[in-house]
């Protein structure tokens, strides 16, 4: 342990990240620029949400990685594990005995309380990106608070697809004046966005870092004859029988055979353990994942 | 009666370089006015200073806003600014791609100055733009497709929908025709004249075309180097021009 400083940053890197956090959370929503560092792994696997999540870990912490709901996927494995060497700490797949949690492209399951921290990777954090190429432009828009171009985009969507066709990344405003990208998540769980939990989002490669702070009011936009769906499969979980909970869909077999499962597999585990079973699951056992 | 915009003594410098200097006139309601000269005479620089595109360097536009009467623009918040360009204000580009989002629909290039000021009902933007593709002769079967897939005069036609959809009370225009073949011109300025003269617009149109201006404006303003050389009714001008640049700009109009 003595070959790094404690979570892999300097004390100094970490201050200047902390300080974009506190202005972030004291702006709801609104993009504070820092000083991305080159983290040893690839932009785009989350070295935003690592430098974030290395910023607010503690060493009494108990620490989570989630990779589309996933606790064993390459991307949630590396992080932990990274954590686990440069600093040392406990680390969980339960999401309530979490303290931190870093994830990308979900929100989990289960309800966070007060005390646990959501920290989020975010590949665009500008909402307006793909609309108005210029940051010089999509800053003014944010100040004048200038969100007619938003609405263009969903307007789009409908004219061709019939409905909002965005699925993920759903703009939100937030607290009634910043419009915000809630990061890949699908739009299913976007009213989780108002929460008890605080939620840090950190952008490695656009140099960016935005917050929501507990029980903020989040509001996804929509048009008045065309209003918000929060959607999932029409399924329920083929392994633990959960209607409630995002769905992925599987492709099993070249017959044409698919099942539906729970994204967040730490929520699909603890109903199984509590005896739920879906259409194709089996019992239980502690050894056969 | 209040003048709808009322320039004084407007002047930009490019460093040592005149932009336009000692531009002053008066626009009533519903009255178009045309800016004519050559390349360089500081026609465009004059009409982004009253645009707002541009900070003149001296002089005061005012403009007659709907709640508070006359207020100089140039000194007025950047918010206040932004908002008259996307309510009261129009600006019609010389190439409709500076002027329209071309990776977006015609239905939602015109919808967009109606989002911008907080429409949210879908089906009302929709009427609203088809209504808008049909008054500039496009037809509602193209209001899914890109600017991108639309000819250059549908593309200008496109983009005056976009700005007059807001109605506003007052347009720039920056060489609305220029680049257009001479048929499709005439059709625009068919056009533009009927929906000047239906809304009651008042218009500022910068051109180097005298056709243009003698078919839309009412009064005329000649530039040279940065100076207005000569000014006064449209038809008076053109036909007895009094500066001898004005008398060598219309005599060198080709007659055909």
């Amino acid at each position: 342990m003595s070959d790094y400083n404690f979570a892999y940053l300097d004390e100094q890197t970490k201050r200047m990240i902390r300080r974009a956090i506190l202005k972030g959370l004291a702006i709801p929503g609104y993009q504070v620029p820092f000083a991305s560092r080159e983290m040893p792994m690839p932009y785009g696997w989350g070295t935003g949400g690592v430098q974030v999540s290395a910023a607010v870990l503690t060493p009494e912490d108990t620490f989570k990685v989630i990779d589309q709901g996933a606790d064993d996927t390459t991307n949630a494995v590396s992080i932990r594990r990274f954590f686990q060497k440069t600093a040392g700490i406990a680390v969980t797949e339960a999401t309530s005995q979490a303290s931190v949690i870093q994830t990308r492209h979900r929100i989990p399951e289960e309800e966070l309380s007060a005390d646990q921290i959501l920290v989020y990777q975010v590949p665009i954090p500008e909402p307006l990106r793909f609309l108005e190429p210029s940051e010089v432009e999509t800053r003014k828009m944010h100040a004048l608070e200038e969100y007619g171009l938003m609405h263009v985009k969903l307007y789009e969507d409908i004219s061709q697809h019939g409905d909002i066709a965005t699925a993920y990344a759903y703009p939100v405003k937030v607290e009634g004046r910043y419009v915000m990208d809630p990061s890949p998540i699908p739009k299913f769980d976007n009213p989780k966005l108002e929460m008890a939990g605080i939620q840090l989002f950190g952008a490695g490669r656009e140099q960016r870092i935005y917050a929501i702070p507990p029980y903020t009011q989040v509001v996804s936009l929509d048009f008045d004859d065309y209003p918000f769906h929060p959607s999932k499969a029409d399924h329920a979980c083929d392994l633990c029988g959960a209607t409630d909970s995002y769905l992925d869909e599987l492709i099993v077999d070249d017959a044409g055979g698919r099942m539906f499962m729970c994204s967040d597999t730490d929520y699909c585990t603890t109903r199984r353990k509590q005896g739920h079973i879906g259409a194709q699951g089996v019992p239980y056992h502690e050894d056969a994942a | 009666m209040t003048p709808l915009l009322q320039v004084e003594n407007i002047a930009k410098f490019y460093g040592a370089r005149i932009g336009c200097t000692d531009v002053s006139f008066d626009l009533y309601p519903g009255e178009v006015m045309g800016i004519v000269g050559e390349s360089g005479s500081g026609k465009s620089t004059l009409l982004n200073c009253l645009a707002g595109h541009l900070t003149p360097d001296r002089g005061a536009v005012r403009f007659d806003t709907r709640t508070e009467g006359l207020r100089d623009t140039i000194t007025m918040s950047e918010p206040e600014r932004r908002m008259l360009g996307r309510t009261d204000w129009a600006f019609v580009h010389q190439h409709a791609r500076d002027g329209l989002r071309m990776n977006v629909s015609a239905g939602g290039n015109v919808g967009e100055r109606l989002m911008a000021v907080n429409a949210r009902h879908y089906g009302d933007i929709r009427t609203k733009a088809i209504d808008w593709l049909g008054r500039v002769e496009i037809t509602e079967d193209r209001i899914d497709d890109r600017p991108t897939a639309f000819s250059g005069g549908m593309q200008q036609r496109l983009q005056i929908a976009r700005n007059l959809v807001t109605g506003p009370r007052l347009v720039f225009m920056d060489e609305p025709t220029g680049g257009l073949d001479v048929s499709v011109q005439a059709r625009l300025l068919d056009l533009l004249r009927g929906l000047v003269r239906e809304m009651n617009l008042s218009a500022i149109i910068v051109t180097h075309d005298l056709a243009v201006v003698r078919l839309l404006a009412d009064r005329l303003m000649v530039m040279k180097d940065g100076h207005v050389i000569e000014t006064g009714l449209t038809d008076q001008v053109l036909d007895d021009p009094q500066h001898a640049y004005t008398q060598l700009l219309v005599s060198s109009v080709l007659q055909v």
